[in-house]
């Protein structure tokens, strides 16, 4: 007899005792179940992640870097970040003038408005821009056309929208680009509509916007006035954190730190923006993990003392199996197939809770889950090993009996 | 001394010991009835003993057996409880070793083998039936019948021909697919006994077979085991307390604190079981 057939024989008797002592056998999976299920789920969440924060990082235009004001320190008094007026319009021209490593520099600041076309109305972001903004953050446009340095120059009331704003001022059959909007009362005429790119890993709405030139929320625009944010890409993603401290050097003369005083401004770059992401995740991905193991490990030890429970009861059937000329290592093999049929058993139906969780997730909390086929793999495989670690000990128990005692046990 | 397997019968040693005979244990090789193994006798055991310890007590359980049993020969131990007939049958059915003293199975000692060799050994040569039948409940006849052959590593297809010819030699012909619970007491130890030939063993050790059995079933179960006997030629040791069980036999052995104190051939109850009739030792 082969090995395949000898092991099917077996396998075919172990899935007999599990159907014999059905119950026992589905309590005994039961954390098997729970925790290969939520690591498929948790896994698969994760991995969502990684992939929509990837997906937003592309969208996101590539190798920048962000200026934020910092925190101002006035004679003892530490104020919040942004909380002071440090970067001006002549730092984003400098840098981009003196640092070689920059493609591009912008500058931009965000004041959430109503915004009003026809009877509609809608509070959104308005985002001062100087032009070279929406190239640097790869903004694309399905109808009309970007801000152009003319406008800048001439302070036009022109503003370019993203897809939410479209959605909730105009209806269907319209046609945005052309039509005048009303921003604090001042008229716009909408050049561009921009294509849309979805919710950022963070949650929000990255289409809930409206660009307008920076010169005209300036002149045109009541209360906009200081620079809030600058933005500036690199030609190369790896010259990221070398620009960063150019820029740094750059504006610390520029704002005529003494050596002693903190920064008064904040400098991030993509590359800490996406570890920032991933580590958040991955630290929630742990926890969870961890979370699962417990369940698995308790799975295991319910597999364990089933088995334990089932060695005893068969204690007889063993002795005559070993009369018979059964070997130690027949009676081993045996029982350790039990336990892992039942882990397995168990992984199976896990797999299949693991997938429904996810799609649960998708459809409940709107997060973006990814099945990989590693992952069912990997359970699978894991599953395996619970019940060839956690069978070993009564399986070699039972392999160790005295076929006379085990042929008399009552 | 050197009789066929079947004709024991016609020699009759003196109802005692053999355990002077000079042959026996060693010299085996040089003597002449070990040159031929087909004649030599099946089982030889030379001065066993085994001993258990109980803390720092030592329980002797057999004192110094010696014992020869010859091919075909169809012998009952006797013995009241706690005489070490059970002892003996776990060592002559290589579950347990002697403590000393040795023990030749068809020509090959195999009292001092370890735990892989013995379980080889049993399942080659040796066929149990037990009191409680013993059977692996919710497995059908077939697969209970099967067992031996599937720890022999044998193709399924031949371990079941096997399985079902084993069972048609003890009247089960066509209840190959029942479960332990459909069988009557008697057949369940039918499916034991069918498990036991399926080897095609030297020796069948049969534990009370008729233990937990009425009269009617213990007397079907002792024919199925004669005409084993008678038939095929099978060697087969039984142990039982009821002497009108013991009468199948054809060789009385009595043991008494862990030795044998009578061994005897019985012509009368051999002739007239085989032909129907019934004799009261």
């Amino acid at each position: 007899m082969s090995v395949s057939s000898y092991v099917f024989v077996i396998v075919l008797g172990a899935f007999r005792i599990l159907a014999r002592n059905s119950l026992r056998a589905g309590l005994t999976m039961l954390g098997i179940v729970v925790g290969v299920g939520s690591v498929i789920t948790i896994v698969s969440i994760a991995q969502g992640a990684r992939f929509s924060i990837q997906a937003h990082v592309a969208t996101e235009g590539l190798n920048i870097i962000y200026i934020l004001p910092g925190a101002h320190t006035l004679g003892g008094v530490r104020s919040g970040l942004g909380s002071m007026v440090t970067l001006t319009m002549q730092d984003a021209q400098e840098l981009k003038a003196n640092l070689p490593l920059l493609l591009d520099t912008c500058w931009s600041r965000r004041d959430p408005t109503q915004v009003i076309y026809g009877n509609q109305n809608w509070q959104t972001g308005i985002f001062a821009i100087s032009p070279s903004c929406l190239a640097i953050k790869n903004w694309s446009f399905v109808g009309g056309g970007p801000i152009t340095q003319t406008d800048m120059d001439s302070a036009a009331t022109v503003a370019v929208l993203g897809q939410t704003v479209v959605e909730n001022l105009f209806q269907a059959d319209e046609e945005p680009t052309g039509s005048t909007i009303r921003i604090k009362n001042v008229p716009f005429r909408v050049i561009g509509v921009l294509a849309p790119k979805g919710r950022a890993p963070g949650g929000y709405d990255q289409d809930d916007i409206i660009f307008i030139p920076f010169s005209t929320a300036q002149r045109k625009v009541q209360g906009a006035r200081a620079v809030e944010t600058i933005a500036a890409s690199t030609h190369r993603r790896e010259d990221l954190p070398e620009a960063a401290e150019q820029i740094r050097e750059v504006l610390r003369t520029r704002h005529r730190l003494q050596p002693e005083q903190p920064d008064d401004f904040v400098i991030r770059t993509q590359l800490e923006i996406e570890k920032l992401y991933e580590g958040a995740s991955k630290t929630l991905t742990l926890f969870l993990l961890v979370v699962a193991s417990i369940s698995l490990l308790v799975g295991g030890v319910g597999v364990m003392n089933i088995l334990l429970v089932s060695v005893t009861e068969r204690t007889r059937e063993i002795g005559v199996r070993m009369a018979v000329g059964a070997k130690r290592r027949h009676i081993l093999i045996q029982f350790l197939i039990e336990a892992m049929t039942l882990s397995l058993v168990g992984g199976v139906v896990g797999i299949g809770f693991g997938i429904l969780g996810a799609r649960v997730t998708t459809v409940v909390a709107g997060w973006p889950t990814i099945i990989s086929p590693e992952s069912i793999l990997a359970a699978f495989l894991f599953s395996l090993a619970i019940g060839l670690f956690f069978g070993l000990y009564p399986a070699n128990k039972a392999a160790r009996l005295n076929p006379i005692e085990a042929l008399r046990y009552e | 001394m050197a009789e066929g397997p079947n004709q024991s019968i016609d020699h009759q040693p003196s109802a005692v010991r053999q355990a002077h005979r000079p042959e026996l244990g060693r010299g085996a090789v040089s003597h002449q009835p070990f040159s031929d193994p087909a004649r030599a006798p099946l089982i030889v055991c030379k001065d066993l003993s085994k001993i258990y310890r109980l803390g720092d007590v030592e329980v002797p359980a057999l004192r110094g057996v010696n014992l020869e049993i010859q091919r075909g020969e169809f012998v009952a131990v006797m013995g009241p409880s706690g005489s070490g007939k059970s002892t003996l049958m776990n060592i002559l059915g290589c579950l347990d070793t002697p403590t000393t003293g040795s023990y030749w199975l068809d020509g090959r000692e195999v009292g001092r083998e370890g735990q892989d060799e013995l379980a080889e050994i049993r399942n080659r040569r040796i066929g149990f039936v037990f009191q409680n039948f013993n059977l692996i409940p919710r497995t059908s006849a077939l697969e209970n019948a099967q067992l031996p052959l599937f720890y022999r590593g044998m193709p399924l297809r031949n371990q079941r021909a096997g399985a079902a010819a084993a069972l048609a030699r003890v009247g089960l012909s066509g209840r190959e697919d029942h479960y332990p619970t459909q069988l009557s007491g008697g057949q369940q130890q039918r499916v034991a006994i069918a498990r036991a030939l399926v080897s095609s063993p030297s020796i069948l050790l049969a534990d009370e077979p008729t233990g937990n059995l009425d009269t009617e079933s213990s007397r079907g179960i002792m024919e199925v085991l004669q005409r084993l006997n008678q038939e095929d030629g099978l060697t087969i040791i039984l142990v039982t307390h009821e002497t009108d069980i013991a009468a199948y036999a054809s060789r009385e052995i009595l043991m008494t604190d862990g030795q044998i104190v009578r061994d005897r051939w019985r012509v009368s109850a051999h002739s007239a079981r085989a032909s129907g009739g019934v004799v009261k030792p």
